[in-house]
């Protein structure tokens, strides 16, 4: 299947999203993402049982420490598809995509580019 | 184990609001099981430090190190080439940690990064259950192993009180019954005389700063020998 998902959305392989911690997000952020979201398998399906649903967990606390620091905590994401679904694989790319125009660039790299 | 918490990102923030070269000291025991210090929590904070402090235009340069434990001068060693390099030491270890760096670096300010919070047990990831408040009297012996100065809202010895509630505390029904618990256990195993004996009242041993010198490790007096 030949699939166009938009070029600017780097995919960062895990075995399984339960693999994604806090700290990945955040640094994802601290160097200058606009947006990060993770993709895992549908919720009730997980091979691990629950790897999903702790990456849930940790998506939302990342939002919650974004806000903190001052960022839309909206910038990371959580999605959730069968491995079978190239097209919603493709989708949610251009739904995050579009979402993070929206918001505009990540504030900080703009300071580190301003600095340089 | 001990457990802490992380102290909400607002109060940090402004501990450090002065300092722009700080050293994040996390610990590898206690607060690295219980996810509240260790290595991987340094680095979160410290990510969370320098970006909130980008987006202010004032940026810190935040370090991060963690020792195996923080209670022991052994492995603080480690830290007494570094820590002059920095204008303060923030620490995620639990209050005897932070003391312990405190003491040893006077010359420089240290602030808590966690509010520690007692002696508990795990019971699923990330989820810990207080089970002892260190009170120096342990009376598990006659209560069937349930403790009530942590159970018990009140901390009586000579329970239940009069708001026992078909098994739950009289001042939440989702919270157990301490006493209730501790009457039920000594039943099925025949021991309920127990609860008929009367207990002092605990003495608040856990009142005054204590000391423990466990038997046969008393430093002997160079002095008493003569
Ligand atoms: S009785 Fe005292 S020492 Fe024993 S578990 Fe309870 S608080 Fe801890
Ligand atoms: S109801 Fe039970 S647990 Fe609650 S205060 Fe009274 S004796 Fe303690």
């Amino acid at each position: 299947m030949r699939l166009e998902y938009p070029s600017n959305v780097k995919i960062v392989r895990v075995p399984c999203t339960g693999k994604v911690d806090v700290s990945h997000l955040l640094r994802a952020m601290q160097q200058g993402a606009d947006g990060a979201y993770c993709v895992g398998c549908l919720e009730g399906t997980c091979h691990y049982n629950e790897g999903n649903l702790r990456c849930r967990e940790r998506v939302e606390h990342v939002r919650n420490l974004l806000e903190e620091v001052g960022l839309e905590g909206d910038r990371v994401r959580m999605y959730n598809l069968s491995s079978g679904e190239g097209p919603t694989f493709a989708a949610y790319a251009k739904e995050m995509t579009e979402h993070i125009k929206e918001l505009g660039a990540n504030p900080l790299s703009q300071k580190q580019k301003a600095a340089a | 184990m001990i457990v802490a918490q992380r102290k909400p990102f607002e109060e940090i923030m402004n501990m450090l609001k002065g300092y722009k070269k700080v050293l994040n000291v996390g610990c590898g025991t206690c607060v690295a099981v219980c996810l509240a210090g260790g290595e991987k929590e340094v680095t979160v904070l410290n990510t969370e430090l320098d970006m909130a402090r980008k987006l202010k235009d004032n940026p810190i340069k935040i370090d991060g190190i963690t020792i195996e434990r923080q209670c022991d001068r052994e492995y603080l060693a480690e830290l007494d080439s570094k820590v002059d390099d920095y204008e303060a030491v923030v620490s995620m270890a639990c209050g005897v940690g932070v003391q312990f760096l405190a003491e040893r670096f006077p010359q420089i300010p240290v602030y808590p990064m966690v509010d520690t919070s007692g002696l508990a047990a795990n019971q699923a990831v990330g989820w810990y259950e207080e089970r002892c408040r260190s009170c120096n009297q342990c009376v598990l012996g006659m209560t069937g192993g349930i403790c009530p100065v942590t159970m018990c809202a009140k901390g009586i010895y000579n329970g239940p009180c009069g708001g026992t509630n078909n098994g739950s505390c009289e001042i939440d029904t989702e919270q157990p019954c301490a006493w209730f618990m501790i009457y039920e256990r000594l039943e099925r195993q025949g021991r309920l005389d127990n609860i008929l004996e009367l207990h002092a009242p605990v003495e608040w041993l856990d009142q005054t700063p204590r000391t423990l010198v466990q038997p046969g490790y008393k430093k002997v007096d160079p002095e008493d020998l003569v």
